[in-house]
């Protein structure tokens, strides 16, 4: 794993281990409550790619901006969103951040620049690359991040948002989440080449390939991609190699197709391990350390669902409001 | 007063507004001459013919504190960016509860007579109609599209400016002082007294010239242009039906699942209109068929005033 030690300090590192873990605990929590019917539709966990999220996270501002997919809690978890009224919005409640009619594949908190979890694969690499323009006209040096997975790299907008942002030298991250799967066909059987980050050279920007499961690595590239879009250089393509521990949904008998053998040859490579043991062995944390950390996680965890439970449903009535703006 | 062009009345309005708020840019693959003359390239973007990427960079930058204009050009081209538009544009402020505004004004010419056939003639805002979420208008006078468009841009949601193609320049009065228009609220184009004509954009001119043969008859046809589609005024076409107990519509689309037949609806479904009809509701619209190019398959596809003339005679024969 990569070593930042020097550079970072040992409280972001230990930061880092805990955004982590709390979207890990979050996930494994909603997959629980998903299966015993408190979460209604379908839920996609982010367990196993946590260190995309969260290094790309902690090398940006309060209001730099970001936009995700359906497979989002680990996104809002790393730009910092509040774990009760993202638990209230699984739960379907008045008090979620979107009072309830959005759920686990919409949840958005645009005071931290967390510009919303998209469930149509692509459909927010436009929009977000709209904050990135306005970021631009701003002038106050924001960036902002498109997330999307390796199926979105083959769709219109991705291609079309790469050369606006090319040729508008947008202060953009492009972060494709390389998870080996749309859904449940494997990345080799849809895309020419084996790294989206090469498309970058068909746009004239810098295409980087990181250790998706190492946070470092993937702060690494997110921190000089940040540097050269505040600094008017334009956009970034980076590909985070990673993979989902989990079946494409929580559903229950949802079938997953992948090879045991490879699914666990990725769960050795557990992210958040490495990162613990990184800590570890450079003294920044040891088993005490990490169990009171656990702790903490697990009490804002139980604080989450009972404020979640606690929210009333909305009212029937509130089904009209909000279609337009007041 | 003084005299403008429809398309003249359009850009007259974007430059009033983007003067007064620096928040307004505008996006479209041909920039507007006199726009970028006066407001620079900043703010009027040259943009990649990529639709989608715009609309959704539209909805983007509005969700960030601007208003952008999206200029589709013609309504064909949107068709490229549907995701953004209903999936996005339409759903994003709902779905995310109302958390932010998104005013975005998204402009598109529509209808036909153009002679370029299928794929740059269409009148599709039933399409659009259906899909909550999104206002939009479509007027007839360069006198509306000025104040319509000015409202469109100052409203907080998603609005579509449907613009005429075969309007773009006919002539009207236009004030000098600034002016608006409200979106959901129709215009009597023509007082009368014997049956009630809705019609849109194009339609209504040929309405208003069916009006004054009729009149020449003895007959009085009351003209009623809903000028916005959503939200639809009702109760203007609801009462001018009460009064004259006989509705034509008039569209410039066909009629499967379109304007005509939510104004229709609209005006059969409310207990005290539907008693005072005295005669079936009559559409009179476009065939439903794509718009063909040559003159004379084109001109039998589309309705015009004698169809409307031949349309209202047939009502009051009953």
């Amino acid at each position: 794993m990569t070593n930042l030690s020097p550079n970072l300090p040992p409280d972001k590192q230990r930061e880092m281990l805990r955004k982590m873990l709390t979207i890990r605990r979050f996930e494994e929590r909603a997959s629980d409550d998903y299966l015993a019917g408190k979460i209604y539709g379908v839920v996609h966990c982010y367990i196993g790619e946590e260190a995309a999220a969260v290094g790309v996270c902690s090398a940006l501002d309060h209001g730099d901006r970001i936009i995700s997919t359906h497979r989002g809690h680990g996104h809002c978890i790393a730009k910092g969103a509040d774990l009760k009224r993202m638990m209230a919005e699984l739960y379907g409640r008045q008090a979620g951040y979107c009072k309830g009619k959005g759920g686990s594949m919409h949840i958005a908190d645009f005071d931290i620049g967390m510009l919303g979890a998209n469930g149509i694969v692509a459909g927010g690499i436009a929009i977000v690359t709209g904050a990135g323009l306005a970021a631009q006209m701003e002038g106050k040096g924001g960036v902002a991040v498109s997330f999307f997975g390796d199926g979105a790299s083959n769709a219109g907008p991705f291609h079309e948002c790469l050369n606006i942002a090319a040729t508008w030298k947008l202060p953009m991250l492009y972060v494709c989440e390389n998870n080996m799967y749309a859904a449940q066909t494997p990345a080799a059987a849809t895309h020419a080449l084996s790294d989206v980050a090469s498309r970058a050279a068909g746009y004239g920007i810098p295409g980087v390939v990181v250790d998706g499961n190492d946070v470092f690595a993937v702060y690494q590239a997110a921190h000089a991609a940040v540097e050269r879009a505040r600094s008017g250089g334009g956009p970034t393509l980076i590909e985070c190699k990673t993979y989902r521990w989990r079946a494409h949904t929580e559903r229950r008998g949802q079938p997953d197709l992948r090879d045991r053998a490879e699914v666990e040859t990725w769960m050795r490579r557990d992210p958040i391990a490495m990162l613990a043991q990184q800590l570890c062995e450079q003294g920044e944390l040891d088993s005490a350390g990490l169990q009171a950390m656990e702790d903490e996680i697990a009490h804002a965890l139980e604080a989450a669902v009972a404020f979640a439970e606690a929210s009333p449903f909305p009212l029937p009535d509130q089904a009209v409001e909000d279609v337009f703006a007041s | 007063m003084r005299e403008l062009t429809y398309n003249e009345a359009a850009v007259e309005a974007v430059a009033e507004e983007m003067r007064r708020d620096p928040k307004i840019f505008y996006m479209s693959t041909d920039p507007i001459p006199p726009l970028l003359k006066e407001f620079g390239p900043q703010r009027i973007k040259a943009t990649p013919i990529a639709e989608a990427a715009l609309t959704g960079m539209g909805i983007g930058a509005a969700g960030s504190g601007f208003r952008p204009i999206v200029d589709w050009r013609q309504v064909t081209f949107c068709f490229v960016a549907m995701d953004q538009i209903v999936n996005q544009a339409a759903k994003i402020h709902y779905m995310f509860g109302g958390q932010v505004t998104f005013p975005i004004l998204f402009r598109a010419s529509v209808g036909g007579g153009g002679r370029i056939a299928a794929q740059h003639s269409q009148s599709p805002y039933s399409m659009f109609m259906n899909v909550a979420g999104l206002k939009m208008y479509l007027p007839s006078t360069p006198y509306d599209m000025k104040g319509l468009l000015k409202t469109a841009i100052r409203d907080n949601s998603p609005v579509i400016s449907f613009e005429s193609g075969r309007l773009m320049t006919s002539k009207g009065q236009v004030p000098d002082e600034d002016y608006t228009i409200p979106l959901g609220k129709a215009d009597v184009k023509r007082e009368g007294s014997d049956v009630t004509v809705v019609a849109l954009a194009w339609l209504v001119h040929e309405a208003l010239a069916a009006a004054e043969t009729l009149a020449d008859e003895g007959v009085s046809v009351e003209v009623i242009d809903p000028r916005t589609l959503v939200p639809l005024d009702a109760d203007a076409i609801r009462s001018s039906v009460q009064k004259t107990g006989r509705l034509l519509i008039a569209d410039e689309a066909g009629p499967t699942a379109g304007f005509s037949a939510e104004v229709a609806a609209v005006v059969t479904e409310d207990a005290a209109t539907f008693a005072r009809l005295n005669a079936p509701v009559r559409r009179v619209c476009a065939l439903q068929v794509p718009i063909p190019y040559s003159p004379v398959l084109e001109n039998h596809v589309f309705p015009d005033r004698n169809r409307i003339l031949a349309g209202i005679r047939e009502l009051l024969a009953r």
